[in-house]
């Protein structure tokens, strides 16, 4: 039949619109504003999972942020999403969920012959157990426990929803809209400040949805519905519901979720999902109420054993029953609100109370209904497999360690209520000392240390009055110490019913030679005798007693469990709780998607990426692009079928017969101006940069202060007092903060100016022995002759009438020149190289041609400056000047670097002359030697030689010149190779450098 | 997320800054004679204190100005920021 669970006219759903739903396949109905967990109990469907460890069935325990067990998987394919927490899953057209952690159906879960071996699980048997033999743990133990734990299914495909971020800035954050939040965010907003009002659930109001409460005549949903209303309507205010504040940082920074998207049935495409809100707030109220805390007694987790105020908000909110046959157990007077809802639905519960009396008006109101209360009992057991069916209930004797005349009761739902326990989360992130009350017998905030100031029941405070005072208070305080106003609003009258204090009394003793399961920590599948265990075994610190139990590490972070785990070890130890303290609370307050938290930083918005002017022409052309840091690089240029292999040798081959061009507009680009400019040089660079004329480059090499290279590139003098400097392109921005720092911070009396003009010039390399009669076809009204632009000189030309900067400088040990130009003019250039280089064979090449030509050449780069070398090992030592000081020089004198059989830079050939060497082999004496085998060094860079036509490699090698001649072997077990290889000097081809001074 | 005044723009989000070390730590004078062990008490070793500490961050993000900040290492609360050439 169909929801015959739902009552007539109670709650807040809209009964004209009717929602189909599917649960494990089944189709069910519900009704607009149900949320799943309430269209499933108006269907009678209590069990919807297995438990993590004993696969134990399970139902819902609560109704909102603090369900443990009630996590399904929902919708299928790139949409599914694993863990979702059905009381706060919003019921919308076309809705799918299955159980999870269950096989083959939550009915019936073979992993369930766990619990029949719980005595073989208790708390610490993975660490115990799974320990020997090593090596099983990987292969064998790891993957069978992940395949039997576990929750949902994470999702194969790419999320097909988008997220969007946020930032905001207010006078104050309120987070959670129950009547001190409300009474807050209008008193505040009234007195002029920027508020923001957030709640987690979809409906305003916190308990004013549950409680019979009058607020100014009004009924408290009617007073919530009046002031949300007045809040929207005035422009200082942002309200928002369905948003978790789920974290409070440092500086009072806040962040919100906000679901945006699942709740609406045929949602816009570009609808994000969830957007979240990164909101600096001058000050934060926190009126996040308080959770209901269960009651631990023997086989307490069975389907239909739920919390009271949930099975009260089922009723009120959603017009459902929780059970037709209810048993309300408690240690105070709320449940008995709950008691009541259910009598004046023509339902009769029964109302087990381990007080021995109270009279409160809640009591009074509950005995006028006739409803059946039996003070001094408890709960002691439950049966019914896939739901309760009955209790043992029994008589507690005056100490309340046992029991007499036991009588088993049938039912179909148990209410528990064990008290109310303030939501400090958030404030004990802010770094709040909290406290414990003893009138709660739970934490509250003490002493703040950012901006926030609780409020209501989540301060400890459970009267309406109190709670709306402390509200209207606070609201106007803090809105008067930011906007300096004093227009304040009077608290309305308010009426509530009179409650009596709880007895401290949670956990059920067992019947002599009974050891049913009592749980403490339903998801993590916790009871009684794990913690019993834990401290047994000499855990002390609660942190040790959580990790070791795994209580309260959960996704839904203890929220029903860890007081009471922490009432136990204090019961056990005989301390107080505030003695044995609490576990670090940390953000996120729920479960947050990973998709929220990276927003739109997916895919190619991951991070920018970086083009040259030239791009559009490289993609035309076949170019094969590579990163570079943030850039995009033609890799090589792809001709027909071509491998990267054929093709790096084709252009590289080119380069050294004809001439070729290549994008170099990734180097980093420094443009230095000041009259100190080349004293600044001179103490960055090893080398003497004085006496460099104007229009001359210059080669430099920089360190780090502990001696160790840092980037290298050369530096040209435009005028007297004006440098243009070359770095890598992988240290260009760390080379520009380091410049910064020293002119800055260190030496703030030079007079030097730097710019970053990377992206302001385009600029390509022109190499090979025909880029001189190709220049002169460029700039034919410049001498370009070796006398007029030698090596390292540089001109100032128009080329076809756009300005242009030439540096005769060489990367690839080929005559060969860079040109630079406006960025704008880039693309011309390059088009205009191309067409005029054609007669001289020109073909452009990319970076893997570049390392060939260089690797060959035996000039250093990125692979061998790798932040573990200095100068003399990449044989630079000769650039490091003797007359001048300059940064790193002192470390220069520390032993280590003075070592003369440190590494050194050298060449590397296959004996073979075939087998390439897989970059990053070790180089070692003897390829057979006994594990842990010398290294000697290792393979830098490897390229296939295009002058003698074999592979050769780089390699940084301990005393790497002495052993030049020697045969050694490369081993890269990555790549299972083992090649015998002989030691050579790192400049393989022109080691004169005659090519680039021709 | 830390909030921090640079001296040149006002408030930004951390986000925007990268961490330079400790303000306190002077450069040695190039060209003169230092011991190895205040050579290496300047390059390696930091005071790594537990409250107060004054260091070097730089608007990467902004300014590219280097600036000075007094923060308390413990609680993150920032009392002052201030120029390089100004006393924080």
């Amino acid at each position: 039949m169909d929801q015959n669970f739902r009552i007539d006219k109670a709650g807040y759903i809209n009964r004209n619109k009717k929602i189909s739903f599917k649960f494990n396949g089944k189709k069910y109905f519900g009704y607009e504003g149900d949320t799943l967990a309430s269209a499933l109990l108006a269907n009678g469907i209590h069990l919807v999972g297995r438990s993590f460890k004993y696969h134990r069935p399970r139902g819902f325990i609560g109704a909102g942020v603090d369900e443990p067990n009630a996590q399904v998987q929902l919708y299928k394919g790139a949409k599914t999403e694993p863990n979702a927490v059905a009381t706060l899953v919003e019921l919308v057209e076309g809705l799918e969920a299955t159980s999870q952690n269950c096989w083959p159906s939550v009915s019936f879960d073979f992993g369930a012959i766990n619990n029949l071996l719980n005595k073989f699980f208790p708390a610490g048997f993975y660490y115990k157990t799974f320990m020997w033999p090593k090596n099983f743990w990987y292969k064998i133990y790891e993957p069978i426990i992940r395949r039997a734990a576990g929750l949902g299914v994470a999702p194969l495909k790419p999320d097909p929803d988008r997220y969007e971020h946020i930032f905001e800035h207010c006078d104050l954050l309120v987070a959670g809209s129950g009547p001190s939040g409300l009474a807050s965010a209008l008193a505040a907003a009234k007195n002029g400040a920027r508020v923001i009002l957030a709640e987690d659930k979809s409906r305003f109001g916190g308990s004013l949805l549950t409680d019979e409460v009058t607020i100014g005549n009004k009924k408290g949903k009617d007073w919530a519905d009046d002031t949300i209303t007045q809040l929207k309507s005035m422009p200082n205010v942002i309200v928002k519901n369905r948003s978790q504040v789920f974290g409070y940082y440092d500086h009072n920074m806040l962040v919100m979720n906000e679901r945006t998207k699942d709740h609406i049935k045929d949602p816009h495409k570009f609808t994000p999902r969830q957007k979240l809100w990164y909101i600096r707030a001058k000050e934060v109220i926190i009126s996040t109420g308080s959770i209901e805390r269960p009651l631990v007694f023997g086989n307490n987790d069975r389907p239909g054993i739920m919390l009271a105020s949930a099975a009260k908000e089922y009723m009120k909110v959603y017009g459902v029953l929780v059970g037709k046959k209810p048993i309300i157990f408690t240690n105070n007077d709320s449940a008995y609100d709950t008691a009541i809802e259910f009598k004046k639905n023509g339902i009769d519960p029964l109302v087990i109370d381990v007080r021995a009396n109270s009279e409160s008006s809640a009591i009074k109101e509950a005995k006028n209904l006739n409803i059946n209360i039996k003070f001094s009992h408890g709960v002691i057991n439950t049966k019914g497999y896939l739901r309760v069916s009955s209790a043992t209930i029994g008589k507690l004797n005056s100490n309340k360690s046992s029991y007499e005349s036991l009588e088993n009761v049938s039912c179909d739902c148990i209410c528990v209520s064990g008290n109310w326990t303030p939501t400090v989360h958030l404030s004990s992130q802010s770094g709040n000392k909290l406290k414990f009350d003893e009138k709660t017998d739970a934490f509250i905030p003490s002493q703040s240390r950012q901006n926030e100031t609780t409020v209501g029941s989540a301060n400890g405070i459970f009267s309406l009055k109190q709670s709306l005072d402390e509200g209207f208070n606070k609201g106007y305080e803090l809105s008067n110490k930011i906007t300096g106003k004093n227009s304040k609003s009077t608290t309305p009258t308010s009426n509530e019913k009179k409650y009596g204090s709880h007895e401290k009394f949670w956990c059920m003793p067992l019947p002599k030679n009974k050891n049913y399961k009592r749980f403490v920590d339903f998801q993590n599948d916790v009871a009684v005798s794990d913690v019993e265990l834990a401290v047994r075994e000499g855990f002390r610190s609660i942190e040790h007693v959580k990790r070791y139990t795994t209580l309260g590490m959960a996704t839904d972070q203890g929220k029903t469990s860890n007081l009471n785990g922490l009432q136990l070890v204090s019961n056990i130890e005989d301390k107080i709780v505030p003695e044995v303290g609490h576990t670090t609370f940390r953000p996120p307050y729920t479960p947050v998607t990973i998709g929220a938290i990276v927003g739109r930083e997916v895919g190619k918005y991951y991070r920018p990426t970086r083009k040259s002017p030239m791009h559009l022409w490289h993609e035309k052309n076949n170019a094969v692009f590579v990163d570079a840091g943030l850039w995009l690089r033609p890799r090589y240029y792809k001709q027909g079928k071509e491998t990267l292999f054929e093709a790096s040798k084709r252009e590289a081959t080119n380069v050294r017969n004809n001439v070729g061009i290549c994008d170099v507009t990734s180097l980093g680009k420094i443009d230095i101006k000041g009259p100190d400019t080349a004293e600044f040089l001179n103490r960055v660079y090893t080398n003497a940069w004085m006496k460099l004329p104007v229009g001359k480059a210059r080669y430099g090499v920089m360190l780090r202060e502990d001696g160790i290279v840092f980037d290298d590139g050369t530096t040209t003098r435009i005028s007297e007092n004006h440098f243009h400097m070359t770095t890598t392109t992988a240290q260009a921005v760390n080379v520009l903060a380091h410049l910064e720092y020293y002119l800055q911070v260190v030496w703030p009396e030079l007079d030097v100016n730097v710019l970053s003009t990377t992206e302001q010039w385009a600029g390509v390399a022109l190499a090979g022995p025909n880029s001189r009669n190709l220049l002169s076809k460029l700039f034919p009204e410049i001498d370009v002759s070796n006398e007029s632009l030698p090596f390292m000189g540089y001109k100032e030309g128009s080329l076809f009438g756009v300005p242009a900067r030439i540096f005769r400088i060489s990367f690839s040990g080929e005559l060969a020149y860079e040109i630079n130009v406006e960025s704008g003019y880039g693309i011309f250039m390059w088009e205009k190289i191309i067409e005029l280089g054609k007669e001289m064979n020109l073909e452009p090449y990319g970076t893997e041609a570049l390392s060939t030509l260089r690797i060959e050449m035996g000039h250093v780069a990125g692979s061998e400056i790798d932040g573990r070398v200095i100068s003399s090992d990449l044989s630079l030592e000769g650039m490091l000047s003797k007359k001048k000081d300059f940064i790193g020089k002192r470390s220069l004198n520390r032993e280590a670097f003075l070592n003369p059989n440190r590494e050194k830079i050298v060449g590397v050939v296959p004996l073979d002359k075939k087998t390439m060497i897989p970059e990053g082999s070790y180089l070692v004496k003897d390829s057979n030697a006994t594990l842990p085998n010398p290294k000697l060094g290792h393979i830098s860079a490897s390229c296939w030689s295009v002058e003698y036509n074999n592979p050769f490699s780089l390699a940084i090698l301990k005393d790497g010149k002495k052993k030049i001649g020697e045969k050694l072997f490369a081993l890269s077990p990555l790549k299972n190779k083992n090649i015998e290889v002989e030691i050579v000097s790192s400049h393989y081809v022109d080691p004169k450098g005659e090519r680039v001074r021709s | 997320m830390l909030e921090i005044k640079c001296p040149y723009c006002g408030k930004r989000s951390q986000n925007e800054f990268s961490y330079g070390g400790d303000a306190s730590l002077k450069r040695p004078q190039l060209e003169k004679e230092i011991s190895d062990k205040d050579w290496d008490d300047f390059v390696y070793f930091r005071s790594n204190p537990r409250g107060k500490h004054s260091e070097l961050w730089h608007h990467v993000a902004g300014c590219r100005q280097w600036f000075k900040v007094l923060r308390n290492t413990a609680t993150h609360e920032i009392f002052k920021t201030a120029k390089i050439n100004e006393e924080l």
